[in-house]
C-alpha cells in the first residue's frame, strides 16, 4: 500500500526527467465489467524495449489490464497512451493498429483455420515485421504442421502457434497473457529463450505472469498487482533483496 | 421405358424439378448460413429479401430496359447495397442485445417489404420472360430439358462453389471464419469486424438476391414468392447444421432431390417430407448433419 502510494503521489516519475515517454504508459486506469469494477486505477509503464510483468495471484485483474489497454473491455476510464498517442477513447482494431499486439491467456486458436491460416490471420498492420521464413526457423513445428487445423496442437504447439502469429504484423509492443501456464517444464524453458530473443530482435514485452521463477528470468521490471490496482514495483536489481516479499504477495 | 413401375420421363422429370428446388435451396440457406455466422441471428428477412431480388429485376427491365444478364449482377449488387445499409443503422445498434431482438427486427422487416410490394402489385404477380439466349431445350432421349433450368442449375452451383471457395480458401474467408468464432480477437488482431459482418450481410443478401433473378423467369415474380419458400429454407439449414457452409450447400441440393423423389413415390407427403426429415435430424443429431455439436 505504502509503495502504490509513493507512486500515485510522485505521479509522473523517472521519464519527465528524460523527455522522452515511454512506449507505454497506463496511467489511472479504470475498468468495469458491467457492474464489477475490476480496475481500480491502474498506473505503470513500459519503457522501449523492456520486458515488464503484471504479477499476482488469480482474480487480481491482469488479464483485465491487457483486454483494457487492448480496447477490449469496452468500459475503462483514466489514460493508456501508446508512442505518447492516447488510445483510451480508440476501439480495439484501432488499438492493434497503432502497433500492439496481444496473446490471451486462452491462447485463442482458432479451430476452423488451419495452422498456416491461423499464423497468417493477424494482417500487417506496420512495416518490420517478422518475415514468414523467421518465424518458421524460431517454430519450426508450424511448418511441419502447417496443414492441420490449429486445435489439433499440442498446448504448448498452441502456445508458440499465439505468439508466432503476432510477430509477423509489424508490432512492436507484445502483450502476453501468462504464457507458461499449464506447460511442461521444457516448453516452459523454450518459451523463455523465445521471449529472450524477441527482446534482442527489438520487441517491448508487457508479460502477465503468476509463474514468478519464470518472469523473474526474463523481466526487467515487476510490478505487483492486487484487486485492480498495482500495490508495489521492483526493478530486476531489487527482486534478490525482495525475494520473500514478493512471493508472500503471490502466495506461493 | 419404366423405373419402378413409374415412367422413366416422369421420374427424371420429377427429379429435374427437385435439383431445380434444391439449387434455390443451395443458394438461400448459402446465404443465410452466412449471415448467421457472423451476426448470429436468423435473417428472417431473407425470403423477402429474394422476393425484392426478383422485383428489382423485373423493375429493371420494365423501367430502364436493362435485361437479364444485366440484372442478373446488378440486382443482388443493389439488394446487396440494400442489406449492407439496414444492417449497419437497423442491425449493428442492437448487436449487443439479444439475438431475439434481430430475429424479431429481420421479421420485421419481412412483413415490411412484402406489405409493401403486395401494396403496389397485388398477388397475382408479374411475368418475367427466359432471355432469349437460354430459350429452348434439349432433347435428352428421355425427357426434354428447358436450356433455362439446366443453367438455373449451373448458376447455383457455380455460385455456391465461388463462395465456397472464398469462405474456405482465401484469406478473407479466413477472417470471417475466425471472426465467427471469436469476434474480439480478431478485432484485437486489427481487423475492423464491424465492417467484415456488414460486408458479410451484404453478401448473404445478395445472394438470396441472386436466387431471386434466377427464380424470376421460372415463377410468377410475386409478392410472396418469399415467404412460399424461406419456412423450407430455414428446416434445410437447420439439418444442415446452423452455420454451416459446407452443410447449407449439399443439404440445400440433397433435400431438393429427396423432395423431387418425394414426388415420385408417395407425393402426398412431399410438401412436409423437409419438415419430417427436420424432426429426425433434430432427434438424431441436434446439431445438424454437417454442424459441430456444441
Ligand atoms: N467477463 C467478465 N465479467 C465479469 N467479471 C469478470 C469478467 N472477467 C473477469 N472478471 C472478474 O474480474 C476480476 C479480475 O479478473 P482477471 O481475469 O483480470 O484476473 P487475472 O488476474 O487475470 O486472474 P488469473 O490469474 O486467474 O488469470 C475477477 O474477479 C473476475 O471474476
Ligand atoms: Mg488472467
Amino acid at each position: 500500500m505504502t509503495r502504490s502510494a509513493t507512486i500515485a503521489r510522485s505521479g509522473r516519475p523517472i521519464w519527465v526527467k528524460c523527455m522522452a515517454e515511454p512506449l507505454l504508459v497506463v496511467d489511472q486506469l479504470q475498468s468495469w465489467y458491467g457492474e464489477s469494477h475490476i480496475l481500480h486505477g491502474m498506473s505503470f509503464e513500459v519503457g522501449k524495449g523492456e520486458i515488464v510483468t503484471l504479477l499476482g495471484r488469480n482474480g487480481a485483474g491482469k488479464t483485465t489490464t491487457l483486454r483494457s489497454i487492448m480496447g477490449l473491455v469496452k468500459q475503462r476510464s483514466g489514460s493508456v497512451r501508446y508512442e505518447g498517442k492516447e488510445t483510451i477513447k480508440l476501439s480495439a482494431n484501432q488499438i492493434a493498429r497503432s502497433g500492439i499486439a496481444f496473446c490471451p491467456e486462452e491462447r485463442g486458436i482458432f479451430s476452423s483455420l488451419t495452422v498456416k491460416e491461423n499464423l497468417l490471420l493477424p494482417p500487417e498492420i506496420a512495416q518490420g515485421g517478422m518475415s514468414t521464413e523467421r518465424v518458421y526457423e524460431l517454430f519450426p513445428i508450424l511448418k511441419t504442421r502447417g496443414n492441420s487445423q490449429g486445435t489439433k496442437l499440442s498446448g504448448g504447439e498452441q502456445q508458440m502457434l499465439a505468439i508466432a502469429r503476432i510477430l509477423r504484423t509489424g508490432a512492436r509492443l507484445l502483450l502476453l497473457d501468462e504464457p507458461t501456464e499449464g506447460l511442461a517444464p521444457v516448453i516452459v524453458e523454450k518459451i523463455g529463450e523465445i521471449i529472450t530473443k524477441l527482446r534482442e530482435e527489438g520487441f517491448t514485452i508487457l508479460l502477465v505472469e503468476q509463474n514468478f521463477r519464470f518472469a523473474e528470468r526474463v523481466g526487467d521490471r515487476h510490478y505487483v498487482v492486487e484487486h485492480g490496482e498495482v500495490v508495489d514495483r521492483f526493478e530486476r536489481d531489487e527482486v534478490a533483496a525482495n525475494r520473500e516479499k514478493i512471493t508472500g504477495y503471490l502466495g506461493v | 421405358m419404366d423405373f419402378l413401375g413409374i415412367p422413366l420421363p416422369v421420374f427424371m422429370g420429377q427429379l429435374l424439378i427437385g435439383l431445380i428446388n434444391g439449387a434455390f435451396y443451395a443458394v438461400l440457406s448459402l446465404g443465410l448460413a452466412l449471415i448467421f455466422g457472423l451476426l448470429n441471428i436468423v435473417n428472417f428477412a431473407h425470403g423477402a429479401l429474394y422476393m425484392v431480388g426478383a422485383f428489382v429485376a423485373f423493375l429493371l427491365l420494365d423501367y430502364v430496359g436493362i435485361g437479364y444478364w444485366p440484372a442478373l449482377i446488378l440486382s443482388p449488387l443493389i439488394v446487396g447495397a440494400f442489406g449492407m445499409v439496414i444492417e449497419r443503422f437497423l442491425l449493428r445498434p442492437i448487436a449487443d442485445l439479444d439475438h431475439l431482438y434481430g430475429l424479431l427486427l429481420t421479421f420485421g422487416l419481412a412483413l415490411l417489404l412484402e406489405g409493401i410490394f403486395r401494396q403496389v402489385y397485388g398477388v397475382s404477380g408479374e411475368t418475367y420472360a427466359i432471355p432469349a439466349s437460354l430459350q429452348g431445350g434439349f432433347n435428352l432421349g428421355f425427357m426434354f430439358l428447358p436450356t433455362y433450368r439446366a443453367w438455373v442449375i449451373v448458376a447455383a452451383v457455380i455460385v455456391c462453389g465461388a463462395t465456397w471457395f472464398l469462405i474456405e480458401q482465401t484469406r478473407l474467408g479466413a477472417t470471417m471464419r475466425a471472426a465467427v468464432e471469436n469476434a474480439d480477437l480478431v478485432r484485437a488482431f486489427g481487423v475492423n469486424v464491424p465492417l467484415l459482418v456488414t460486408l458479410t450481410y451484404g453478401l448473404g443478401v445478395g445472394l438470396a438476391a441472386f436466387a431471386g433473378v434466377l427464380a424470376a423467369p421460372i415463377y410468377s415474380v410475386n409478392p410472396l414468392m418469399g415467404s412460399n419458400i424461406i419456412i423450407v429454407v430455414f428446416a434445410i439449414v437447420v439439418i444442415g447444421g446452423l452455420g454451416s457452409i459446407k452443410g447449407a450447400i449439399a443439404s440445400g441440393f440433397m433435400l431438393g432431390l429427396f423432395e423431387g423423389l418425394t414426388r415420385v413415390f408417395y407425393p402426398e407427403a412431399s410438401n412436409i417430407i423437409i419438415f419430417v426429415v427436420m424432426a429426425v435430424v433434430l432427434i438424431v443429431r441436434p446439431a445438424g448433419l454437417f454442424g459441430k455439436a456444441a
